[in-house]
Formats: C-alpha cells, structure tokens, sequence
C-alpha cells in the first residue's frame, strides 16, 4: 500500500514495529513503533507517558515527511 | 529420555453412562464429563456431541483439538503445569486414544476459530475429519474478561481431553511406539558421522488468543528453551490460540508433531536429531531480533549442521522465519524452512510478506486465501453463522442452502505450517 | 453444424502469407479460413476441434493504433464467439509479441474466451498478458513452430473441452505465477525432512516456494512546509467504526474503508474498535488511537506545526491480506488523496 500511494508522488511514511518488512516491501520513509498490538502507543506507562510517548513519535514521522530522501530511511 | 507412547486404535465414539473402551469403542460418560467440567464455576453451560468420519457434520467454530491420553508410568496424568502438578514430560509410559480427539468448540473473544467437515469436500482439506470427535461447546457466565474467557475454554478442553483419557488406562494398546535418545553426547558419540539437525519451532505468542503455553509457562515471556522432543510429544506444549484455524498448532498437532515424528524416524540414519527450541514470535522488533540471535546461539553451542524451521501464523512471523533463516545460514547452518502463503485469493500475489536470498528450500502447506465451497450439511455443531466473522470467512460466505465458502484460512490444519497435512502450492 | 469445438486464429502480416515489412501496415481483416500456421494447427487437434477462421493484421499498424485494431478484433471474435483463441506463436519478433500479448490479454479478461498464444521467453510480449493467457515457451525464431505448434494445440484442446490444464514444467507452457493449492501425497513434514537430507548429501532439490521479489519506488519529494500541509492518515490496523459498517473483514482483507473524520479530535472507543484477527485487540480497542494517532494529529493541526489533518480517513486489515490486493487499495487510495490534494500520509500498520 505504502509503495503504491508513494507513486502518485505523496510523501508516505510508514510507521510500523517490524521495519524489516517494511524495509524488505519498499517502503522509504519508515518511523519504528512500540509494538505490534498498539503501534503508537504504550499501555503499559501512565497517562502523561504514553502522551509523549505518542507525540514524539507522531513528531518523527511528520519530520520524516518534510525531509528529502535519496533511499529507504529510518526516523528514530 | 525414553517413552513408550502406546496406541489404542478407536474405532467408533458415544456418549453414555461410563468412560471406557471396549472393543475399540469409546464411551464417555456425558453426564459426568458436563458435571466435572462445571466445577469450574466460570462455565455456565456444556453441551457435548461426538461426530464421525464420513457424516454429514460441520463443526464450528472451533478452538482446539485434543488427543485424548492418560500416564500410566512416570510424569503426572493430564498437563503438568496446567491441569495437574509440574511432573517431567517425554519419560515412561502415556496410552494414547488413537483415533479420537476432544474438539473445543463455542464463540470465544474473537473471530479466528475454524471450521471441521467430517464428509466430502470438506474433510479432504483438514486432518481432524479422519478422527472420531468428542466436541465439547462451553458457554461462560456473564461479565468475563476475554482474557478469561480464553484461559476457561482453554482449561476446559484440556480437562476433558484428561477425563476421556482415563478410558485407556486399564487398556492393553494394539501398539506401542518407542521414542528414545540419550544425552546429545551419548548420541554423537553413537553416530559420529551424521550430520546433527535441530528443530526451531516457532509458535505464536502475540497475545489475547495468540498464545502458546509450555509446562504452563506463556511461552511469550521466555526465551527460546530446548526441548528434548519427547517433552513436546508428551503433553507439555499446548495451545492457547485462536489464531488463522488453517496453520495455528493446535495441542493435539503440538502432541503428535509431525517435524518431530519425522525427524525421530531418521534419527540413528540419515541424521543426529538433537533436540527443539522451541521459539516465540514476539510483536516487537526488539523481540524479534533477540530471537533470532538466541537461536543462531543455541544451534551453534549445540554444534548443528543443519536446522529445521517451522512457522505458525503468517505475516509477521514471516519476518521472524527469515530472520532466523539467514542468521544461520550466514553462519554455515543450513536450514529448512516450513510455511504456508498469502498468495491471494486468485493465487497470483506475492506469497509471503518478508523475503530473504538465504530461503533457499522451502516447504509450503499451500494458500491461506484458496477458496473452498463446502456443500450443506445435514448437521452442525456450533452456530454455522460464526463463519462470517471468522478470519478467511466473509459475509455471504454462507449460501441460503447452507452451503460454505471459505478461504483455507478458516480450516483447521489445512494449511500445517509443522507439514501435519499433504497440502502445498505449485506454481502454474 | 459439426460438433468439433471452434477456434480463431491470429496471425501477422507475415505468417498471414500477405507478405513482408511492406504490408507491416495493414489494417485488420478476417478470413473464414485457415492460413498460415492455422492450416497446420487444426490437424494437430485430432478431429476434435477446427480453426473457422484466421485474422491477420499488419505489426506496425496494430502497434500504431492499438485501440482501433482491437475494437475490430474484439468485435470480430465476439461475433463468432470460438471456444478457444489461438494467437502466433510469435517466438522473438517484438512488436508481433507484443500485439499477441495485447490481443491474448483484452480477450482473456473482456471476452471471458480461453486464450493459447507462444512466445520466445524474452519477448516483450510475454509479460503483457502471461498471467491470463496460456504462453508456450517457444525458441527465438520460426524454425521453432513445428515444435511449438502440437503443444499449443494439445492445450487449446484442453481448454476448448475444459479440462483442467497441467502445470508448466509438464505442459510447456511459461509459469503465470499463480500459486495453485494442490495436494500432495506426501505430508508436509516428511518433504521438508527430504528436502533436508537431499541438500544435506549436496544432491538437488527444488524449494517449494521461490522468495518474493519486491519492486522498488523512489521516495517522493519532502513536504516544503508542514505548516501548511494537508496529511492524510491512514491504517491497515483494522480501526473501523462500531459495527464495522462495510463489513472489512478480519483478515485476507478484499476491501478498505474511508470514514469521515472532520470535527472528530480522535477515535475513540467505542466508536471505533479493530476488526483485525491478528493481533491482541485489547489495546487497540482501549484507545483505537493506539493504533491510527488521530488525537496527537489533531494536536499538531491546532499547534500549527501540521496545516490540517484530511477530512477522511482510510483504513483496512494487514493481516493474510494478498500483496496484490494491498497494491490494489494502495493504488485506489493513493488516487483519492491525490485527487484531494492531500500532501502527506501517514500510514500505521500493526
């Protein structure tokens, strides 16, 4: 899916735990997540958290998009 | 370690007033069976029913399958570590009731139970309509957490499994199979020339519904542990899954390994068989990668020359696979993988999710996605409706005649990425 | 009438005997009779089947007007409906490859007509159309056609008569690349355990699976200022809204759904709750925002950091879901946020 949106040109990135798939796929803009069951998020911290948690993570991925790329790429 | 498993053929199943079996008959005393399961006060209800090979019988959706036994020397009867106290599993003697199995059956948390065809077109894809069915279908009480909900269908099963075993106690087996292997030095010592093959058998630990248990231990919080293979043959493995139906292990699969029984059976002439890891899948990379190299660790501290790999689910398990896959090829071990495909369900995609040069001999248990059509039956076990919210089911899947469509993915066993079943791909 | 089963033959200018590179540009026509290797293809099916007719239409002109040369061709097999189309074989010629491999392709998927058509392994052609039609593998020149005709004829037969036709090492025909389920004798265990021993005494052995080849895309140029961008959330974690309303299903997903999101800060449960089967849902329906982060993008929009968050979002299942249908929806989706000039997505998966 990532590969196909990306050929229209639209910046995608892809925020995924196992980023060798993504990797192995083609994806080109990749931001590693916590876990498979909950990608952007953390149950296991406290409210205050697994909010910053969640917004760093949303922060890298926006960043990802606004950053020029010549090959497949991790924000972390 | 050395265990005789001794098998008394079953050749016909009721229910009645006693547990026994005489002649090749399996009785189960229905109302004792319903009244010991119901001491768990989570059950509210129990209805039980046997189906045969070659009726006209659906069962669905269905949880696990059990094959029923009993210890008559060494070890604890039932589950050590989960239905009765910690014993050592793969020594003595188990009676085995060959030919039957305990089906779990109900509407658990979620929509990735299965479906047995006992007849025709539908028995042909699982290996579960060859067996004589006791089908236990649990309801629970009101107000429980899917969680325990699981754990009490789960338990329920096994303890059944347990009780219908008692039946075989006092039964001389037609046949007694002798599984023995001595210290992996004693065995090399024996057979230095053969090259010495692991198994890594990979489970699904991924959580609610995805979990597997070893001595009762949720092997999603271990590392990958050895097994001596007569452990896994002898009730310490069971499954908590209700992952895809078509290639989850189910604890009767995990009970009769297939990997290990043909492994076993060139142990001593082809090769050395050393032993299994037995590996989590974890939803984390993190995991995934201290997998990966905790198993390349053992083989190499092990001295393996080759390792067979089996997967179970698909996606991203397929990761894990290859990850272990190339780590041990790169370091001179060869490997064999097992798996099953997402090929689609025109059989024209990519069959897997992740791909690695290193896979060079694979063997595939066939499509998840291949479509079957499954005539009506003239009875069903379960709710025949579930199969809309069952993973490879859709809605519509159900014709207004009763007739099923399917994607494999729904068929217990079909797609046995432990090759339990003589299904697999071509390419065409 | 006879009862022998109908065949249609296509052929170029050359092999439709009219003649060479100067008749390169004629326009299609179709003859009621055999010509070329059509005359010979008959006999190879025993009776059984016979060639009606044969079009012939020059390379150059079918290549510099595909669309008016398969209007006429279409037009002219649909009139006479044959049980099965036979095209070339076209061994390593390109551009008669390549109308081959355009023709065999519109008749297999708009004619619904069983397609038989022969190609030398690297003729362009080949893969235009070798996932719908039957490609024999041909050698690169004609001196190749008295081998490669019985073997496209002895599969037309099987398709005219609709028996099932074999596997490609044994029919000759070029792989499609579809993935059959078959059974086998033999249990999965015991071929690995073969399999293992056949590598471990260095003798051959075929895997049962080749390893997926993935193509590759270039990135697409960054976003030049978020502040003003518009971003695009999507997920293939199953978060569907309660009742799972298109009915996306748990896994082998065959659809994605696209909700309204606008004047939604997040989605919450129990609104919204995963459908996936494959993975522990308990997080996920906790706080579907776990899982697809409307509510943290909701906070960028309002901070400014982000211009907007696109008014709808798409979502589907990952799991068992087909390479082929995830490059489907990927394509189907991509169009829409295109089209809504969406500058951005981002896209979770579990």
């Amino acid at each position: 899916m990532v590969k196909e949106i990306e050929r229209y040109g639209i910046p995608i990135v892809h925020m995924a735990t196992i980023t060798t798939i993504s990797e192995s796929v083609g994806a080109n803009r990749i931001v590693p997540t916590v876990a498979i069951p909950h990608p952007v998020g953390n149950p296991q911290l406290n409210a205050d958290d697994e909010h910053a948690l969640r917004k760093a993570l949303v922060k890298k991925a926006l960043d990802g998009l606004a950053t020029e790329i010549s090959q497949p790429t991790h924000f972390e | 370690m050395k265990l005789e498993i001794g098998r008394i053929y079953i050749k016909d199943i009721q229910l009645g007033q006693e547990t026994s079996v005489k002649e090749g008959v399996l009785t189960v005393d229905k109302e004792g069976l319903i009244a010991k399961l119901k001491e768990d006060e989570r059950i509210k209800d129990v209805s039980l029913d046997v189906a045969k090979p070659g009726e006209k019988v659906r069962i669905i959706p269905v949880k696990d399958v059990i094959e029923p036994r009993v210890k008559i020397e060494g070890g604890n009867n039932g589950f050590p570590g989960v239905t009765s106290k910690q014993a050592q599993c793969g020594e003595g003697k188990t009676n085995v009731l060959y030919g039957a199995a305990v089906v779990t059956v109900g509407d658990v948390v979620g929509f990735q139970e299965g479906v047995i065809d006992m007849w025709g077109e539908g028995a042909k894809w699982t290996p579960f309509s060859k067996t004589y069915n006791l089908t236990v279908d649990i309801s629970v009480v009101d107000g429980l957490t899917p969680h325990a909900h699981e754990e009490t269908v789960r338990i329920a099963g096994l303890k059944a499994a347990e009780f219908v075993g008692l039946a075989g106690k006092d039964v001389t087996p037609d046949e007694v199979i002798t599984y023995e292997m001595g210290s992996i030095f004693e065995e090399t010592a024996k057979y230095p020339n053969l090259p010495k093959v692991l198994y890594a058998e990979m489970m699904i630990t991924q959580g609610l519904l995805h979990d597997t248990y070893i001595y009762g231990v949720n092997a999603q919080t271990i590392l990958p542990a050895l097994l001596h293979p007569n452990e896994e043959l002898d009730n310490a493995v069971i499954s908590g899954n209700c992952v895809a139906a078509c290639d989850k292990i189910t604890t009767y699969q995990h009970q009769n390994n297939s990997v290990i029984e043909d492994l076993y059976a060139q142990h001593g002439k082809e090769i050395n068989f050393l032993g299994c890891i037995m590996v989590p899948e974890h939803t984390t990379l993190a995991g995934k990668l201290r997998v990966s190299d905790y198993v390349l660790k053992l083989a190499k501290m092990l001295g393996a020359d080759a390792v067979v790999i089996s997967e179970e689910g698909y996606g991203n398990p397929d990761s894990d696979l290859l990850m272990i896959c190339k780590k041990c090829e790169k370091a001179g071990i060869i490997t064999q993988l097992i798996t099953d495909e997402c090929a689609g369900r025109d059989g024209m995609s990519q069959p897997l999710a992740d791909t690695a040069q290193e896979a060079v001999a694979v063997v595939s248990g066939g499509n998840v996605s291949h479509v079957v059509t499954l005539p009506p039956a003239d009875k069903i076990i379960g709710n025949a409706a579930a199969i809309a919210v069952l993973a490879g089911g859709w809605d519509g899947a159900l014709l207004e005649d009763g007739t099923l469509m399917c994607e494999l993915n729904a068929v217990i066993g079909s797609t046995s990425e432990i090759g339990f079943h003589n299904v697999t791909c071509r390419l065409y | 009438m006879s009862d022998k089963y109908k065949v249609l033959y296509y052929v170029n200018q050359f092999f439709g005997q009219v003649g060479g590179e100067d008749k390169a540009g004629m326009a299609p026509e179709y003859r009621g009779e055999k010509i070329g290797p059509a005359l010979g293809f008959e006999g190879l099916l025993n009776k059984n089947g016979e060639v009606v007719g044969t079009i012939i239409c020059g390379d150059n002109y079918f290549n510099e007007n595909k669309e008016k040369a398969l209007d006429f061709i279409l037009g002219t097999i649909k009139d006479i409906a044959p049980d099965v189309f036979v095209a070339g074989p076209a061994f390593n010629a390109g551009r008669y490859g390549v109308a081959c491999g355009e023709i065999s392709k519109a008749v297999a998927e708009k004619l619904n007509i069983p397609v038989v058509t022969g190609m030398y392994m690297e003729n362009p052609g080949l893969d235009i159309c070798k996932e719908v039609a039957y490609v024999v593998r041909t050698s690169d020149s004609a001196g190749g056609m008295r081998k490669a005709l019985p073997i496209m004829a002895q599969i037309a037969d099987k398709l005219a008569k609709g028996i099932e036709v074999g596997p490609p090492e044994e029919e000759g025909y070029i792989p499609r690349g579809m993935r059959k389920t078959i059974f086998v004798e033999k249990r999965g265990s015991q071929r690995a355990v073969e399999m293992l021993l056949a590598r471990l005494k260095g003798q051959p052995f075929t895997t049962e699976m080749p390893m997926p080849v993935f193509d590759i895309v270039e990135p697409a140029p960054a976003i030049k200022d978020l502040s003003k961008a518009t971003i695009a959330l999507c997920t293939s974690g199953g978060i569907v809204p309660e009742g799972n309303p298109d009915h996306i299903q748990s896994a082998s997903a065959q659809k994605w759904g696209k909700y309204d999101i606008a004047g939604r800060d997040a989605l919450n449960a129990p609104d919204f709750y995963t459908t996936h089967g494959g993975y522990d849902p308990v997080y996920a329906n906790e706080i579907p925002d776990r899982v697809a982060p409307l509510d943290i993008l909701r906070e960028f929009e309002k901070e400014g950091y982000i211009g907007k968050v696109y008014d709808f979002f798409y979502t589907t299942t990952g799991t068992g879901t087909s390479v082929s249908k995830a490059k489907e929806f990927g394509t189907q989706i991509g169009a829409e946020l295109k089209a809504a000039g969406v500058d951005g997505v981002i896209l979770t998966s579990t």
